[in-house]
């Protein structure tokens, strides 16, 4: 266990060989290998740490790691009025629910490299290795925030996935709405930060200490904040404006679904799996904090099942594989904030945990399509693939099964668990969970359908093997707008992008010429959809596996279960207390120290008081089998709605389009939210630079131009004294000068006699001075 | 008696008759008369102080003074001569070349 600091570090050298050696010298397979193996040794370091972990009894689960002293001690400020002395450590720390994260986000991610190997294999060879050395980098930073101690550390992983993402969304750069979509995601994430980043801040300035668990401490010996929004509500609140920036709720989700323009690994592990969830992981390890937010809890909740219901109703009519399922992502996101909201922490976390398998399976899945249909994401163009694909249709059939909440599958117990917390908490809530249970089975359903069964409506291809593969004219004629967003014109399907006119090609060869549309693989001419190679089927099985298996480690007491995930999360969820009678203890004294001789008691008091609320009284078992048998009966519902309307009379669907034009276009267009955005923020934004510009040019210019003009005058008028005055003088002493010769040539007569006259006057003078002053 | 007295009053008054000339007379000429009018009274007075003081030195010295008149004379009548063939005067009222 004490090597856990290897577990981040192994994607990092992963990353440092590919970026600095790979991109430039690596061959394909190697560039891949060394992600792999890296990401392989990770996660053995993983499971051995957990397997450590669990040896360890229940109370103790918990092992620090100081790497090194990042900040020393700088005297701030608390909000209390003293002087704290603010250092921070890198610090890691391995506790159950950090270890769940690491297996989920080394065990799923290793998959991925595994599956990316073979995925991205038409690349060029610098933009394979350039991959994965993102790839590993992005694994890096999700380790280093899920495996940080303090708020600082977290942070520098919640920065990095972000950029991670950006990198890997632009992955194609040359293509303009990838470029776009990574910026969008950045930017979106980085308003979300800035909520994240206030509250750290606040965090500090409460109570002094960035490290989690000295903070969940300090706020177990606070009020709960139920009448007033005090400063724990803000800093709570502030910190969920992170969450939904990084784990797409309301109003900053708007970035997951443009994301897709990234490779499907890459929606598979960042935007399913790992980076999205981070969010959700935050709002866990300060579950302490929260739980004495009610007010904020109560606006996760909302936010969570509205985002819910609004992205399962955008993803009813969405055409694109990836699209569907990035919405739908945004939607189970917000089943694990529902969850968060209601107060119950292993429950969202357990959602997260089953949702990593399924979704990811999902997505992968859809690669598997992509890759068989060479670059087709449209789903119209699709049908009819299970007899090519079987592989990846059973899987994906698991996948859809789990997300749908099919007992037994995994998905199943987690989101039951969460509707029933829902239940518990607020009626309400939970009617929106069942309506949005009720959709998530229909729209994955209706992906089923239009992907696998029914007929076949993609591109012909030429069965015989060799020849130039050209498709027939109409086809040809259609196949020249596979570079359009959406092939074949719906009745009253507007622009469900907004950008249709940019390729939906996954693979970035530029647009498709109208003579090798279905070969744009770079394998030559198209031989129809082929079940995709080993590297990515094995993925699948493994992750259909986990989909099924992943729920019994949660299964509730209600039917007989141990309730394992429950019991095992909980130390993470609560805080250490010295002792139940000395409930005011400084924050840093709740340490290991003291702990251990209270643990015992702790357990018991962690139920009652003012810990995060995971094992609340539970309600009778007779309700939360009624309704998990409710959900299964909504979600069967889906399902069969799903078959019938577009597998068994596909007619209704157009006859539900044109009968409600207005609801569909607005869903179509994802309720506009993309145009208000651009209209108001983008916009205003824009604006704002505008004027900012005006002002530089006219109000700092106009004043280095007007200091010039001051000076300009200025020098006119030392110029006008210099002229006047210093010329003046010495033009006057000229003008004497020349003045005084003329008075004084006037001696000059030139007359003999004047002359002889002066000079007896001289001589009368001189003989007057020898006879009188002598 | 004749003193030395009488001979420094005909001096004298010879001296100022000649003065006179110089400044009031027009005649180039005339005024040259009158400079040696002057010449001629310092000789009168240099030879009646050196016969009073029985001192051969005032007759010598006008020896001088008779041999310097003369030579002066001679040459100013020269430059007068030169000045006439230029402006064809003697009025030395327009001899005014060196005016301003």
């Amino acid at each position: 266990m004490k090597y856990i600091w290897l577990i981040p570090l192994l994607p990092a050298a992963g990353a440092a060989i590919n970026g600095l050696i790979g991109i430039r010298s690596f061959s394909r397979r190697v560039a891949g290998i060394v992600a792999c193996v890296m990401m392989t040794v990770a996660l053995g370091i993983s499971m051995v740490a957990f397997w450590q972990l669990l040896a360890l009894p229940a109370a103790d689960r918990a092992f620090d790691v100081t790497l090194a002293q990042w900040i020393p001690s700088i005297p701030l400020q608390l909000r209390s009025g003293a002087i704290g002395g603010m250092q921070v450590q890198w610090g890691l720390r391995l506790d159950p629910l950090s270890a769940l994260m690491l297996l989920v986000v080394t065990g799923i991610g290793t998959l991925i490299h595994v599956y990316s190997t073979a995925y991205m294999a038409d690349e060029p060879r610098g933009g394979v290795a350039r991959f994965f050395c993102y790839l590993n980098l992005f694994c890096f930073f999700m380790l280093v925030l899920v495996l940080g101690n303090n708020f600082l550390v977290m942070f520098v992983g919640w920065e990095g996935v972000g950029l991670c993402s950006y990198l890997l969304i632009g992955y194609w750069y040359e293509k303009k709405s990838a470029s776009d979509a990574g910026k969008k995601a950045f930017i979106t994430n980085r308003i979300g930060d800035w909520g994240f980043v206030l509250g750290v801040f606040l965090v500090y300035s409460v109570f002094g200490t960035f490290d989690f668990r000295a903070v969940q401490n300090a706020a177990a010996t606070m009020p709960v904040e139920t009448a007033s929004f005090g400063v724990v509500s803000a800093i709570c609140l502030l910190l969920f404006v992170g969450a939904t920036g990084k784990s797409a709720q309301i109003p900053l989700y708007v970035w997951l679904p443009d994301a897709m323009e990234g490779p499907t690994p890459v929606s598979a592990l960042i935007h399913a799996a790992t980076m999205v969830t981070a969010g959700v992981y935050m709002v866990g390890r300060n579950a302490v904090l929260f739980s004495h937010a009610p007010m904020v809890m109560e606006v996760i909740a909302i936010v969570g099942v509205l985002t819910a219901l609004m992205a399962a109703s955008i993803g009813l009519v969405q055409y694109d594989i990836k699209r569907v399922l990035a919405y739908s992502t945004v939607s189970q996101l917000g089943y694990m904030f529902t969850a968060m909201g209601v107060g119950a922490f292993s429950a969202g976390v357990f959602h997260l945990m089953t949702h990593a398998f399924f979704k990811a399976l999902l997505f992968l899945g859809s690669g598997s399509v992509i890759h068989a249909m060479a670059g087709e994401q449209d789903m119209r163009r699709m049908g009819g693939l299970k007899k090519y694909l079987p592989v990846t249709f059973a899987t994906m059939l698991i996948g859809t099964l789990a997300i749908s909440g099919i007992f037994p599958l995994s998905g199943f117990f987690s989101k039951d668990e969460i509707l029933f917390r829902a239940f518990q908490s607020n009626k309400a809530i939970w009617v929106v969970g069942i309506i949005t249970a009720l959709m998530t089975a229909f729209y994955m359903f209706r992906l089923m359908s239009m992907t696998f069964w029914g007929a076949y409506r993609g591109p012909a291809w030429d069965a015989s093997g060799h020849g130039t593969g050209l498709p027939s004219p109409s086809d040809r004629a259609r196949d020249t707008r596979v570079a359009a967003a959406h092939g074949a014109p719906h009745p009253a399907d507007t622009q469900a992008h907004g950008h249709a006119s940019e390729p939906a090609h996954e693979v970035a060869h530029g647009p498709a010429e109208p003579d090798d549309a279905p070969a744009g693989h770079g394998h030559g001419p198209w031989h129809g959809p082929h079940e995709s190679p080993t590297p990515m089927t094995f993925p699948l099985m493994a992750l259909a596996i986990g989909a099924v298996v992943a729920g019994f480690v949660g299964i509730p007491a209600a039917i007989g279960g141990p309730n394992a995930l429950e019991h095992f999360l909980e130390p993470s969820f609560t805080a250490e207390r010295v002792d139940a009678v000395t409930r005011g203890g400084a924050a840093g004294e709740a340490g290991s120290a003291a702990a251990l001789n209270a643990r015992a008691a702790s357990q018991a008091r962690a139920a009652s008081q003012d810990s995060a609320a995971t094992t609340e009284p539970q309600g009778s078992p007779l309700i939360e089998i009624t309704l998990m048998v409710v959900s299964l009966i909504i979600a069967v519902i889906g399902i069969a709605a799903a078959y019938k309307v577009y597998v068994v009379s596909p007619e209704i669907s157009e006859h539900l389009a044109e009968n409600w034009a207005g609801a569909h276009r607005t869903l179509s267009n994802k309720y506009y939210v993309d145009e208000l955005y651009n209209a108001t923020v983008v916009a205003g934004t824009f604006e704002l630079g505008q004027d900012l510009w005006t002002f530089d040019r006219r109000v700092v210019d106009g004043a280095v131009n007007g200091t010039g003009w001051v000076t300009v005058i200025s020098a006119w008028f030392s110029g006008l004294t210099d002229r006047t005055v210093v010329d003046g003088l010495v033009n006057l002493v000229g003008r004497i000068c020349e003045e005084g010769s003329y008075g004084f040539r006037k001696l000059q007569t030139g007359l003999v006699q004047n002359y002889a006259l002066l000079m007896l006057l001289g001589v009368f003078a001189f003989v007057t001075i020898y006879l009188f002053v002598r | 008696m004749i003193t030395s007295t009488h001979y420094m009053l005909l001096s004298a008054a010879l001296f100022i008759i000649g003065v006179a000339g110089v400044m009031m007379r027009r005649n180039i000429i005339i005024i040259f008369m009158s400079i040696e009018l002057i010449l001629n009274a310092v000789n009168i007075n240099l030879v009646a102080l050196s016969s009073q003081s029985q001192n051969l030195v005032g007759q010598v010295f006008a020896i001088f003074v008779i041999a310097v008149a003369a030579a002066e004379a001679a040459v100013g009548l020269g430059i007068i001569l030169a000045f006439y063939r230029n402006k064809e005067t003697v009025n030395i009222d327009e001899m005014n070349l060196m005016k301003w």
